[in-house]
């Protein structure tokens, strides 16, 4: 079993965490965002605003077991029971399948609203890649979202496209950004969909191509893509980059090269952003609320 | 704020761009637009706010190509029904 699991390269780690300095019996406001994706699951609890768990796993054929077994994940070990959260926000694809949510968010407002929250006041343009899609969003100083545009139509420019290179290459899907960091940059394959583009690749493989090369000419075509999608939004700094994507340096560092920008290091995962937005448009729900009564 | 809503594929790209500042929600655009692609709801992108704009239907988003052929110019030039209707000025496309 451990050998055949050893060969999906695609499969990222899941992670959890819990915040040690934070009691949640001492906070007002608990909120949750449950953003699930069409390839991964973030649950985020917030204690007044600041981070108090999270986990981030990969979702499966049922979007409301997925919602539930995340958050029951984030909670593990926390002794906060699920009722005690005042208001949970659904956000993603999956948005409306979530039991516990009190309502559903689009992901593009959550996205931005997250962004600020990891990166910081001053990002103007979020560029969301996710499992299944990709976002242009530009947002102002309290993360609200002022332009957004958005590719779902094709895999192309996404993780799953990236998952799919990482197996036909056989190369851990953590692995594959650094890897495609090669001295001479080849021209990217020229298709940007992820089919014609892999049978693109298995053509300069049997060319006698390296690994190496071929993950930087993908990369390439992908950054290329997401550039063309930003421009016509325009890109004002500062900028940053959510979703799984942020995390793979070869794709990164050609978006920043194209667009001549540096995207800030994150301090969290950046697939959380979108649950994070969530979790923090819960708190500003229940203060509404509270506002009115 | 500048809502695109459609996509780009190997054949060109096709976005109907809303400016949620100008429009005022009146639903003029959703009765000129014959095949029903935009409707009038509460604003997604801002939770908090309670005002109703008009957006590009999920059903349509994907097929924009299609949805919006019947009223793309052939010969001469001419206004969309959807721009026409719209008095603020709100709504433009990318063709």
């Amino acid at each position: 079993m451990a050998n055949s699991e050893s060969k999906e390269y695609w499969r990222w780690t899941e992670s959890r965490w819990t915040n040690p300095d934070l009691d949640w019996k001492d906070g007002d406001i608990i909120s949750a965002g449950v953003d699930v994706g069409s390839v991964s699951t973030q649950s985020v609890v917030m204690v007044d605003g600041e981070l108090f768990c999270y986990a981030n796993m990969r979702t499966g054929s049922d979007s409301p077991d997925s919602a539930n077994n995340s958050m029951n994940w984030a909670l593990d070990g926390t002794g906060l029971p699920l009722d005690k959260i005042e208001y949970a926000v659904g956000t993603g694809y999956g948005r409306v399948n979530v039991p516990f949510a009190k309502r559903a968010l689009t992901e593009i407002a959550c996205h931005a609203r997250g962004a600020n929250f990891m990166y910081g006041p001053s990002i103007r343009t979020v560029l969301d890649m996710g499992g299944q899609d990709c976002k242009a969003i530009r947002c102002d100083h309290r993360g609200k979202v002022t332009a957004f545009l958005m590719n779902d139509k094709c895999a192309a420019g996404t993780g799953r496209g990236m998952e799919v290179f990482a197996d036909l290459l056989q190369i851990h899907i953590n692995d594959v950004g650094r890897m495609s960091l090669v001295d001479v940059e080849p021209e990217p394959v020229s298709s940007t969909c992820v089919v014609f583009a892999k049978s693109e690749a298995v053509a300069l493989l049997r060319k006698g191509w390296s690994k190496e090369k071929v993950l930087a000419a993908y990369c390439g075509a992908m950054a290329h893509r997401v550039v063309t999608l930003l421009e016509r939004l325009g890109v004002e700094n500062d900028f940053a980059i959510t979703g799984g994507i942020a995390k793979n340096i070869g794709v990164v560092s050609r978006i920043e090269k194209e667009l001549k920008v540096t995207a800030p290091e994150p301090s969290i995962d950046p697939q959380l952003a979108g649950a994070i937005g969530g979790a923090l448009f819960g708190k500003a729900l229940v203060e509404k609320a509270r506002k009115k009564a | 704020m500048k809502a695109n809503y459609g996509y780009k594929d190997g054949s060109g790209e096709y976005y109907i761009t809303i400016d949620t500042e100008l429009c005022n929600g009146c639903t003029k655009c959703v009765e000129a637009c014959p095949e029903n692609v935009l409707e009038v709801v509460e604003n997604e992108m801002d939770p908090l706010a309670e005002d109703l704009v008009a957006r590009v239907s999920d059903e349509h988003r994907k097929k924009i190509k299609y949805s919006c052929a019947p009223c793309k110019p052939t010969t001469e030039p001419r206004t969309l029904p959807c721009v026409q209707s719209c008095e603020p000025g709100a709504i433009s496309h990318s063709w």
